[in-house]
């Protein structure tokens, strides 16, 4: 195991992988032009990407993304307005914490789709229902980190800045949310895991207009199957997105930098 | 391990000692907060500001529980769910333990499984739903097929961490004792990603969990909780509604609490190895 | 028991600096039952050396015998004990974690469960047979560890500083402890250690071994009788004897492990 050899592995690793995916695709086209299956539900890779393309460039795709991004990230961002708070006070009040939990251990377990039926009769089809919807899905895992994050504060770190003269109000600032960070960006990061599935799922229940699970859905009766991978590949893309650039750069400026592992990966 | 069931049978004795007046605290302690919403929700519904159709009183929706339970509507919907539930994430589980031991243990596999994961994963699993209805057709075949498809990655990724997480002073010391392949993966490899495998399983479990409901009102199931809630909607059947979303709060509640926290108990607690934790 | 001979040992590290030369050229013999510690700073090559013995490590050139038999990979005629607490199964108790080698040999539940009892009694440790090693105090892990790497029966013990990670007392009650189960079983063992009267207060002979590349300074036998003072003038002037042939390599030794980042077999 010398570095020598290590270095070789990795680049055989690569090579491997590169290998995989091309047989895969090779393997995919291949089946596609063999007629093996109707070429509607198997469109070829040059037709997805032209698709996706296209849509690119007369704004289509743009436009559904857009209504998509802006549902979820209404309902992620309503979702930390009212976990984040939430959880805090369970946490560092004995009463909260005693009236929440219960509420919050039952209410988790329900997931959000089951609810969107309800949520489309009360208000309708369109914005409002689905931003319910993620918000219901994003709420309680952020309630729940950060909650645990807090608890899990080094009594050491609150008993250090006290002596050091820390006051209740710097205490929390200074102490308790930076040390709870890890818990509250891992609580983030699953809340918007789930508000993505929770705003494709709920598009395509709450069918409206617009937006990526709506057309995923919608091109299903029109047997499009090219529109639909192509809005695959789009949805996966935005949630690459997010997932890596928005809160991996989001760890790595905080908790990593500090050297505090993250806990309870979701 | 005759001697060590004296030693937690101590710690038995003392979880089931608290007096009976504790316990009902406890009890207390814990339904207070439903009562509190429940009669919130009684003073709204009673009060006429929502139709009663659309925003029924508890004790419209006990009596829809009733009745569809006595009629036996509400348990064959609630049994068909399970099922299904039981077989996708059955078929995960399988074939998700599978890839992620031999992305673990070798580096072939894990050169070329790894990368589709990861193309494949990040997609909402709800996403891929109207392309199986396409190919599987609507029905049965399609909501499990979706169900083990989504639960997968989970179980993939998190067995594949563990085993490959598993502390080389632990193989090492196998080794010098005369551990062979066979029991090395058995008795080491196994025990030592457990606590990742038992997380993976759990939330794979969740997921399956969350997204069946979905595919259910999505893929034309004849039977089935989420059916039943977006068939109901069709009729403004609100309190028949509420009756499967309470079903279905108690199955998920179940699942969390009777499943996996008992096997976690049994294992990694004991064995003091938790640390894997996972809402 | 059984004799142990090192011969011509090398050993040559690649890292991503350049080569770095493990241990050069080791030579000596341990006669059988006795009890040998390794002694030199971090960075000399001692580990390493325990780890080739041990078969974890294949030796550049040179070659180990034991018992006439020359060393191929790991075997169970070498027990093992590393520094680390962590060695222990978590999921396995006591018990399990002793009975584990007689587990892979195909001894029957009952003989090896009586054998692993008996390990524990050996090691005074009969009353934690049911716990698991998080219930267990490092030390006591430490205990179990020994158990374990002699129930099987090995002729040898290898032990990579097992008790650097403990306090002081913990450290000397082990000493002794390992002393005693020494002096019953009679295994042939070779002991690695930085500490000095750790070594005296061990040995029968010390090797003290200099890094850049790790090589064998000296042999020398520690005549004092057993149970042996800490406290008396001799062991004192053993413990001068070996400290002079240290020298005041150390803090440099330090250094140059760090540059290189590499030590991939020094305990923890």
């Amino acid at each position: 195991m010398t570095a020598l050899t290590e270095t070789g592995k990795n680049k055989r690793s690569l090579v491997r992988a590169a290998v995989t995916l091309a047989a895969a695709a090779a393997f995919y086209e291949a089946v596609s032009y063999s007629g093996l299956f109707p070429r509607v539900l198997l469109p070829t890779i040059q037709t997805i990407l032209s698709t996706l393309y296209s849509m690119l460039a007369d704004g289509s795709m743009l436009e559904h993304a857009g209504y998509t991004l802006y549902r979820v990230l209404f309902g992620f961002c309503l979702a930390i307005l009212v976990g984040l708070p939430l959880g805090i006070l369970m946490a560092r009040f004995k009463a909260v914490e005693n009236f929440f939990l219960p509420l919050v251990s039952a209410l988790m377990p329900i997931p959000s789709f089951s609810l969107v039926p309800l949520f489309m009769l009360w208000f309708g089809i369109g914005n409002l229902t689905t931003i319910l919807g993620v918000f219901y899905a994003a709420t309680f895992p952020m309630v729940f980190n950060t909650w645990s994050g807090v608890r899990a504060v080094n009594p050491l770190w609150l008993r250090a800045a006290g002596v050091m003269g820390a006051d209740e109000k710097r205490l929390f600032w200074k102490v308790i949310i930076p040390g709870a960070s890890p818990f509250i960006i891992t609580g983030m990061r699953q809340a918007f895991l789930r508000s993505w599935i929770a705003v494709v799922g709920a598009e395509m229940i709450a069918a409206s207009d617009f937006g990526l699970g709506w057309v995923i859905f919608d091109s299903k009766e029109f047997l499009q199957t090219d529109v639909m991978m192509a809005s695959l590949v789009m949805i996966g893309l935005i949630g690459f997105v997010f997932e890596r650039v928005v809160f991996g750069s989001l760890e790595r400026f905080t908790v990593l930098r500090w050297g505090m592992v993250r806990v309870a990966k979701g | 391990m005759a001697v060590q069931d004296s030693a937690s049978a101590v710690g038995v004795a003392g979880a089931t000692g608290p007096s009976a007046g504790a316990r009902w605290r406890t009890i207390t302690l814990n339904t207070y907060p439903f009562v509190v919403v429940g009669a919130i929700w009684e003073v709204v519904a009673h009060s006429g500001m929502f139709p009663r159709k659309l925003f029924p009183t508890l004790e419209d929706i006990a009596r829809s529980f009733i009745d569809l339970t006595v009629s036996g509507i509400l348990p064959h919907h609630a049994i068909d769910t399970l099922l299904r539930l039981l077989a996708g994430f059955g078929l995960a589980a399988i074939v998700g333990l599978i890839i992620g031991v031999s992305m673990g243990r070798s580096r072939r596999a894990e050169d070329i499984f790894l990368p589709l994961v990861s193309i494949l994963a990040p997609i909402p699993g709800l996403a891929y739903t109207p392309l199986f209805l396409l190919w599987f057709g609507p029905g049965e075949v399609s909501a499990v097929l979706l169900v083990a498809f989504v639960s997968m990655f989970a179980v993939i990724y998190n067995t594949w961490t563990g085993v490959k997480s598993v502390k080389e002073i632990w193989l090492r010391s196998a080794q010098a004792m005369g551990a062979d392949d066979r029991r090395m993966f058995s008795h080491v490899i196994l025990p030592g990603a457990l606590p990742y495998i038992l997380t993976g399983l759990r939330l794979g479990l969740a997921q399956a969990w969350r997204i069946l409901v979905a595919v259910e009102m999505l893929a034309a199931v004849p039977w089935g909780l989420g059916w039943l809630i977006f068939g109901a909607r069709e009729f403004l059947n609100t309190d028949a509604m509420m009756a499967g979303v309470v079903v279905i709060a108690l199955i998920g509640l179940g699942l969390e609490k009777y499943v996996f926290q008992k096997i976690e108990d049994y294992t990694v607690v004991r064995w003091g190895m938790i640390g894997a934790m996972a809402p | 028991m059984v004799p142990i001979e090192i011969r011509d040992v090398t050993l040559v590290y690649d890292t991503p600096g350049g080569k770095v030369p493990g241990v050069k050229d080791v030579n000596f013999n341990i006669d059988a039952s006795e009890f040998v510690c390794i002694l030199g700073p971090s960075g000399c090559g001692k580990s390493t050396l325990l780890n080739i013995i041990a078969g974890f490590l294949a030796p550049a050139a040179g070659e180990i015998l034991i018992g006439g038999k020359a060393v191929t990979g790991h075997g169970m005629d070498r027990g093992v004990v590393f520094q680390d607490f962590a060695q222990l199964f978590p999921w396995r108790t006591a018990l399990g974690n002793v009975a584990f080698g007689l587990e892979m040999k195909g001894v029957p539940k009952q003989e090896r469960e009586t054998i692993a009892r008996e390990q524990l009694r050996l090691v005074k440790l009969e009353k934690f047979v049911a716990s698991y090693p998080h219930h267990l105090s490092g030390g006591m892990q430490q205990r179990v560890a020994i158990a374990r790497a002699l129930a099987y029966n090995p002729s040898v013990l290898l032990m990579d500083e097992p008790f650097a990670a403990l306090d002081a007392l913990t450290r000397d009650d082990m000493q002794r402890l390992l002393a005693d189960v020494w002096r019953e079983t009679r295994k042939t063992v070779i002991y690695v250690t930085h500490n000095v009267a750790e070594a005296v207060y061990l040995a029968d002979r010390v090797v003290v071994m200099t890094p850049h590349p790790g090589t064998v300074k000296m042999v020398i036998p520690i005549k004092l009788t057993r149970p042996r003072d800490p406290l008396s003038v001799e062991f004192l002037d053993y413990q001068k004897e070996l400290l002079a042939h240290l020298g005041h390599g150390t803090a440099e030794t330090q250094e140059h492990k760090k540059a290189n980042g590499k030590a991939p077999t020094t305990g923890g």
